[in-house]
């Protein structure tokens, strides 16, 4: 599958290659900043709006295939006759731009989830008609982890098109799919052949900080350690920030809205560490402190996944740690668990 | 600072709480709550005066109450928060024990809504300057409009704004109600738009302007800019500010004859 060939591409002819893309009839989504908030979001890039790929997204760019909410069905009542109007599966031929390597890759653990045998249609749909260009990370921070989970700041996991800069205000383009030759295909002419570029000097170093396999190993002795996983949380607020921001989390709640006339039935993100994730109708909460929904939170990513997908559900991205508002940072916590004396 | 830490250290080893709540330096130049249990791991309180979270939030989490008899080193924002908890009946005087500095920096310990009330009126240092909502509200309607509906365009529903205040202290939030569903749970533009004008009017003239919500919320939601224009509203009709004494009758929910009508058209 594996079909790496190399271009460059000038920094200036991103813009045309977005106008190309565009052209093409095809929705680019891609990271904007938006009103007085700091930080970039991935949004639909309209024809005047400007990329900024200077940083990392506040959110992953997820939901261009797991949007926040979508309309899974739709129905209107007629006197007692109650009409399904089935559901619309929107499939435009996307293009999500600017994409980082740990994001892409994060598309495994969505994958293993909603492509499952039979399939989500709706995320079927979506991923198969969306082609990822990502874009090698030149720096990292503190938060980032992404080479303790198999991944790194040049990794091409996923990608369709695998963009690094280089000198001379260049981009190494490595087209990684069949789907990522028909981007260059649009506008060859932005193309330019290229030999042995060094691509060392622009991309980031995150050192390895701690071992998925050992973390793994501990979980199973500390599950029932109420001890251990209380002082983990304690800070813990429930809210579902570090959820929502994630690459990787896949939980969703379905809610109804409707009215006498009708209604659509909706797919809204979820998050396991709110109470009301596993509450239940009778009142009775198989999770009812904070420290059971931070322990699932932990079990799910790296225990629970790499077991049945043979996967860890964590990318690295750090996004949870940034935005945390307890400053509940993963990475320490994972390598307190990674060290932890059982 | 030192004799904070040293009283601190004091009430714990004499059992007179079980732990110290307050700030310590978090990851990569964040804070942290600190939950400090045994006097050494008091040695990474900090004091903070801009402190992101407000710890008053912790008071009600079970996993905290279950550790016994709280102190709190308290900024003027929580102490606020309590006196309102205090004027709502959700602070029973010394349930918890609040650790303060006058002005010649001496310890002072709070433990009921009334000694707050003293030491807030005497130590009047202001809470945090709160941000004008003169440029908003410069605004018409249409613009205000505009504006808020950008900002919350990019509201994820996380309920980070909830979570991190201390004035939601709800069993069950009205976000959460399915059967009926009082405002849309899904995070598209209504919904959003629902969601946070219900909590700024469940929160008019009870807000204490801490901003732990515009902090906590990782989509920069300039959230607080909303709730002091309410509080602001709230001072001008009925005279009334949130944390600001022990009994507080709730505008929102008391009849006085002496309330001006001609706002209702």
């Amino acid at each position: 599958m594996t079909m790496i060939d190399r271009k460059l591409l000038k920094k200036e002819s991103i813009q045309p290659l977005l106008n190309a893309l565009r052209e093409s009839g095809r929705r680019i989504i891609a990271p904007q900043r938006s009103g007085s908030a700091p930080g970039t979001w991935c949004r639909d890039l309209g024809p005047g709006d400007e990329v900024d790929l200077e940083q990392r997204t506040t959110v992953s760019p997820k939901s261009a295939f797991l949007p926040m909410v979508e309309e899974i069905l739709r129905y209107r009542n007629e006197g007692k006759r109650i009409v399904m109007e089935g559901s619309r599966v929107q499939a435009q031929p996307t293009v999500v731009f600017g994409s980082r390597p740990c994001d892409t890759r994060a598309l495994h653990a969505l994958d293993a989830v909603f492509l499952h045998v039979p399939g989500d249609l709706f995320f079927r749909e979506r991923r198969a008609a969306t082609t990822v260009v990502t874009f090698s990370c030149e720096s990292a921070d503190p938060d980032c982890f992404c080479t303790s989970v198999s991944g790194g700041p040049r990794d091409a996991e996923g990608s369709d098109l695998l963009l690094t800069r280089v000198a001379d205000d260049r981009f190494l383009v490595e087209v990684c799919t069949e789907k990522g030759k028909q981007v260059v295909e649009l506008a060859p002419h932005l193309f330019e052949p290229a030999g042995d570029v060094d691509t060392e000097a622009f991309v980031a170093t995150v050192p390895v900080r701690f071992s998925p396999v050992e973390v793994r190993k501990r979980l199973q002795d500390l599950f029932n350690d109420e001890e251990f996983w209380r002082e983990q949380s304690l800070a813990c607020l429930g809210c579902s920030t570090c959820a929502f921001v994630c690459p990787n989390c896949s939980c969703f709640d379905i809610q109804d809205e409707a009215d006498l006339k009708g209604g659509s039935r909706l797919r809204c993100w979820d998050s396991c560490g709110q109470k009301l994730f596993t509450l239940h109708a009778s009142g009775h909460n198989p999770r009812s402190v904070q420290s059971q929904r931070w322990r699932q939170r932990i079990m799910h990513k790296f225990s629970y996944l790499p077991e049945k997908e043979g996967m860890v559900g964590c990318v690295g991205c750090g996004r949870c740690s940034r935005a945390c508002p307890a400053d509940m940072n993963l990475l320490e916590r994972l390598t307190a668990i990674a060290e932890a004396r059982i | 600072m030192e004799a904070l830490r040293q009283r601190a250290r004091e009430l714990l080893e004499a059992g007179s709480v079980q732990v110290i709540i307050g700030y310590a330096n978090g990851s990569n130049g964040r804070r942290r709550p600190l939950f400090a249990r045994r006097p050494e791991q008091l040695d990474q309180l900090i004091l903070e005066d801009n402190p992101p979270l407000n710890l008053a939030v912790y008071l009600r989490k079970p996993e905290i109450k279950r550790l016994g008899k709280a102190g709190v080193v308290a900024t003027p924002s929580i102490l606020k928060s309590i006196l309102q908890l205090a004027a709502e009946n959700q602070y029973r005087d010394s349930e918890a024990l609040f650790l303060a500095l006058d002005p010649t920096g001496a310890v002072v310990e709070l433990s009921t809504a009334d000694a707050i009330a003293k030491y807030l009126g005497s130590n009047g240092q202001a809470v945090t300057e709160s941000e004008s909502c003169a440029e908003i509200a410069s605004l018409d309607r249409d613009g205000r409009f505009a504006f808020w509906q950008q900002e919350f365009e990019r509201c994820i529903r996380c309920y980070a704004c909830r979570a991190s205040c201390p004035m939601c202290y709800c069993e069950q939030c009205i976000a959460d109600s399915n059967q009926p569903q009082w405002v849309p749970v899904a995070p598209h533009s209504l919904g959003n738009l629902e969601w946070h004008v219900s909590r700024a009017m469940h929160l008019a003239g009870r807000c204490v302007g801490c901003g732990a919500c515009t902090e906590a919320c990782p989509a920069g939601i300039p959230l607080r800019l909303m709730n002091q224009f309410l509080a602001d509203l709230v001072a001008k009709e009925f005279s009334q500010k949130a944390g600001a004494g022990v009994k507080l009758d709730y505008p929102l929910s008391v009849f006085n004859v002496k309330d001006r009508e001609d706002f209702i058209k």
